[in-house]
């Protein structure tokens, strides 16, 4: 379409560019360039399942318009870690079980790494605060809290927040 | 803490990795962002979808007028009722026993009459997303509205406007034993109320989406977010194509809980394939998702018991009356599931249950986690507090006195086979909620505690079954193929983790086939709290199969009895004498070189019967029940209304656990799903009209008001399912919202007889109390 404008996006490290008009979210060009780990479930800012990390601090990308982000570093949940070289955070989310369908994961975990980049030692109420606006309906929250709480620990001994 | 007393009630079994607190195979892809959702699987060429939804509950369509849409460049096609008449779509589940299906079929378009707020009107498909919208937009329709009828007793009066059928009654249940006039003569007390239960709406964080192309055999393929596959028969219907030529093929599904029970964009996307020739996506957005699928059942149950002084029900007589919305789909069956559970896990054997469900131009209701028993335990247990309270016993020494107990039988006359655990998982629930927390001038404490029965397993005269197949490759991996779908449970985790328990490999090498109607073994549903119980025990039997073909062969090549050989660890061995050992994968390698077949096709029953008897309810209605407790200690301010729940303890008999942390994950879960629906979660309608159809408008718990939940795993080694397990995923949720509502009404003094018990009710009741 004629109004389609190239932007670039500088996505987990590596520059992309997407051919969007200036009305198109963050989270339809980020699933159109393939970041599907970038999920949707409200396009209204009230799940988070669409959260990334914009210069280290978590939005939602429904909310973001895609040209807004041109030129910040974003990142996506797989930008955090690969199945090799796992994120403490997505160690934990997958052993202590703070994934059932798992659709509230890719946002929780980035919720979460922006809260403990910021707060490296979260009280309970800066935790539940920072993931307030993450609503799961499978886990009651008591995996993921643990999960973020054994992360944080692993990232304050190793002292490399990632 | 955790308290388990499997080693006080049964001899430890001794398991490799069952009951453990393994990492379910599916966990490193989500966590990592790596598993692909049905959203997430795209074409070249594909067309993009959008549903055009009535916006009056109750009318008449007088006009639409398409052809602007159609005329729009990049759309392909714009499909109303008028291109496809007579097309409509099942909404039954049909089971096994050829029975005459429910009379629940639905227009896919509506022709005239539309019934509820959001019934579709036609769909579109167009080269962008952004095309397709625009349609909608130019789509115009007019609709006379006619009298519409919102409230289930209204629609039960004569004259009133008919939604379905010749009285707008769906399903009549009733249940009858003992003499009910004699037990009320018997009672000291006779205790008198109604409860009302809300709509709930199941928030899946997954709104429904699939995408649909076809094959390169002219087959209609369908890649969804579903939790039945099985539905690929009702579609291909619909489409009128053979029942081979139509393909349901799931992911991993993105939460359930019923709402993905029934058909949701499948037709559409079949229909749109069909008739473009290109593989089409359809995706609801979050407001389409909570106008397309069926919601919880508001019911209003009356409930009426006679007691003695010394604490014992002499009788029950239940009235249900559940809103049934605009379409029929589930309400039967969710009709059912709430009359035979109408007592709870109590004895009652003097008992009359009389349960209707009643068409409403309301959004269509249907399965929910829980089906109908959620709002009878809503309903029995806050009757069960009241109950104690008018003889001045203490609630649980009352309960005590009559709980169901091994052996018992329920409502139906049906004995269950399995252990009934209720006592002991009320007692060690009321324990574990330790010292009270005092009250402080408004902020009053109050605990409560209810008991459960949630049955596991679909309704047996479904004549349920499920299959899986089991093989073992050349270098020791082992395959399991079964249709059973992934709706966040970790379904296929745990038939992963039976295959290595039996056949003796690690987690690691054992992957899972899933979901797909054509290639993988029907397993039936994931739903009715089945999936473990029924496919479960279909992988352990071919598994098993598998094993014991191996093992003749193992003992030939070890010197010992078949009996005598051990399979772990990826290892096989001499039980007695593990140097004589070899690694699975060469016993594999000289299986294949003779012919031995490794692997086998399972199929498990469930129990089959009749129906129950259509005027005494008498007979078998399910294959067993699983029994919990779940205690609350809550803080309310008599000044606000509000409601802080301080500590939650769910204990649970679950049989056996395949997987610890599964099974803590459904109860947490479940948990949330039941402080939603006692306290925050309404579905407000005006005129048929949701102005609730966002997650700022629906309030489910976020992690600011959960608290944390404590659970207790109970194993009796006593059910159904694969190593004696029951089911978890309902019983779960069955005993929260009750057990909130009488911490509630034990913090200040009265009750608030319906859910959800906002603020605002509170200090309604509260006022009226003062008078
Ligand atoms: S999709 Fe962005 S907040 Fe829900
Ligand atoms: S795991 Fe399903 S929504 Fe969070």
């Amino acid at each position: 379409m004629s109004s389609d404008k190239a932007v670039t996006l500088r996505i987990n490290g590596h520059d992309e560019t997407a051919t969007v008009p200036s009305h198109r979210t963050l989270l339809e060009a980020l699933r159109g360039l393939g970041h599907v780990d970038v999920k949707c479930g409200c396009e209204k800012g009230d799940c988070g399942a669409c959260a990334v990390l914009i210069d280290g601090e978590a939005v939602d990308s429904c909310l973001t318009l895609a040209h807004s982000a041109a030129g910040r570093e974003i990142t996506t949940l797989q930008g955090l870690g690969t199945p090799e070289n796992l994120h403490p955070l997505q160690l934990s989310f997958s052993e202590l079980g703070a994934a059932q369908c798992g659709y509230c994961t890719p946002g929780m975990i980035i919720a979460s790494e922006s809260l403990l980049r910021k707060n490296p030692s979260p009280s309970e109420d800066e935790l539940r605060h920072a993931l307030s606006g993450n609503p799961c309906r499978c886990t009651g929250y008591v995996k993921i809290f643990e999960a973020v709480n054994a992360a944080a620990e692993v990232m304050r001994n190793s002292g490399d927040p990632k | 803490m955790t308290v388990s007393d499997v080693n006080e009630t049964q001899p430890n079994l001794r398991f490799s990795q069952i009951g453990k607190p393994l990492t379910r195979t599916d966990s490193p892809g989500k966590a990592t962002g790596r598993t692909p959702y049905a959203g997430d699987y795209v074409m070249p060429g594909m067309l993009h979808a959008k549903v055009v939804r009535a916006d009056i509950a109750s009318a008449r369509l007088k006009r639409l007028d398409v052809s602007k849409a159609r005329a729009l460049p990049g759309v392909v096609c714009v499909l109303t009722a008028q291109d496809m008449p007579d097309r409509t779509i099942a909404t039954d589940i049909p089971g096994q026993t050829g029975r005459a299906k429910l009379k629940t079929d639905q227009q896919i378009l509506v022709k005239e009459r539309v019934r509820y707020f959001g019934e579709p009107l036609a769909l579109i498909a167009a080269e962008t997303p952004d095309i397709a919208e625009q349609a909608r937009r130019l789509i115009e329709f007019e609709l006379e509205p006619i009298p519409g009828v919102y409230d289930p007793e209204e629609a039960m009066k004569p004259g009133a406007p008919i939604v379905q059928g010749t009285d707008n009654i769906v399903a009549t249940h009733k249940i009858r034993k003992g003499d009910l006039e004699a037990g009320f003569a018997a009672a000291d007390v006779i205790i008198e109320n109604t409860y009302i239960t809300p709509f709930q709406e199941h928030a899946f964080l997954e709104p429904e989406v699939g995408l649909a192309w076809i094959d390169e055999n002219e087959v209609i393929t369908i890649r969804v977010c579903t939790q039945v596959i099985e539905h690929f028969r009702a579609v291909a219907d619909a489409v009128g194509v053979p029942h081979n030529k139509l393909r349901v093929m799931g992911a991993m599904v993105g939460g359930g809980f019923g709402g993905k029970e029934d058909v949701t964009v499948e037709t559409y996307l079949a229909i749109l394939a069909q008739k473009t020739r290109k593989p089409v996506r359809l995706e609801f957005t979050r407001e389409d998702s909570f106008l397309g699928h069926g919601k919880r059942h508001p019911i209003k149950l009356k409930y009426r018991t006679g007691v003695t002084r010394d604490g014992k029900i002499t009788a029950l007589d239940v009235q249900v009356l559940a809103d049934a919305g605009a379409y029929v789909y589930l309400s039967p069956y969710v009709l059912l599931y709430c009359a035979v559970n109408a007592p709870g896990p109590y004895r009652v054997d003097n008992l009359n249950v009389f349960a209707q469900a009643v068409a409403t131009n309301n959004m269509f209701s249907s399965a929910f986690r829980g089906f109908g028993g959620i709002q009878a335990a809503a309903a029995y247990e806050q009757q069960m507090d009241e109950a104690a309270n008018a003889i001045g016993m203490d609630r649980i020494e009352f309960r005590r006195r009559n709980y169901l107990k091994t052996g018992d039988p329920i409502s139906t006359g049906f004995v269950p086979p399995s252990a009934i655990w209720t006592e002991k998982c009320v007692d060690l629930a009321w324990q574990a909620l330790g010292e009270p927390t005092p009250s402080k001038g408004p902020i009053k404490i109050g605990r409560g505690i209810a008991a459960s029965q949630q049955s596991y397993g679909r309704l047996t005269f479904l004549h349920d079954t499920s299959e899986a197949w089991v093989g073992i490759e050349m270098d020791g991996t082992v395959t399991v193929r079964s249709g059973v779908t992934d709706i966040g449970a970790g379904q296929a985790s745990s038939l992963a983790q039976i295959a290595a328990e039996i056949i003796g490999v690690t987690l690691p090498n054992v992957n899972v086939y899933n979901s797909d109607s054509q290639v993988t073994p029907l397993a039936g549903t994931s739903t009715a709290s089945r999936a473990l119980y029924m496919t479960g025990n279909a992988a352990r039997l071919a598994a098993q199969a598998v094993r014991d073909r191996l093992a003749v062969v193992a003992a030939e090549l070890l010197k010992a009895e078949p009996a005598q050989i051990s399979m772990e660890f990826n290892q096989v061995f001499v039980t007695d004498d593990p140097s004589r050992a070899m690694d699975i994968a060469d016993l594999v390698k000289v299986c294949a070189s003779r012919g031995v077949h490794r692997s086998e096709l399972a199929i498990f029953r469930a129990p089959f019967t009749d129906v129950l008897d259509p005027e005494t309810g008498q007979g078998q209605a399910h294959p067993d029940y699983a029994y919990g407790a779940q205690a609350i200690e809550v803080a309310v301010d008599i000044e606000t209304g509000e409601v802080t729940v301080l500590k939650c303890i769910a204990a649970h008999d679950v049989g056996q656990c395949i997987n610890r942390a599964a099974v803590d994950g459904q109860i947490h879960g479940g948990t949330q799903n039941g402080l939603g629906y006692a306290l925050s979660e309404e579905m407000l309608y005006k005129e048929g009209r949701l102005i609730t159809p966002s997650f700022s408008e629906y309030l489910m718990p976020t992690a600011m008001d959960m608290p944390h939940v404590e659970t207790i795993i109970l194993e009796s080694r006593s059910g159904l399912g694969p190593f004696g397990a029951k089911g978890i995923g309902e019983p779960a949720m069955t005993p929260v919202a009750p057990a909130v509502a009488n911490a509630i009404a034990d913090a200040i003094g009265v009750r608030v007889f319906e859910m959800p018990i906002t603020p605002e009710r509170i200090w309604r009741a509260l006022e009226a109390a003062r008078g």
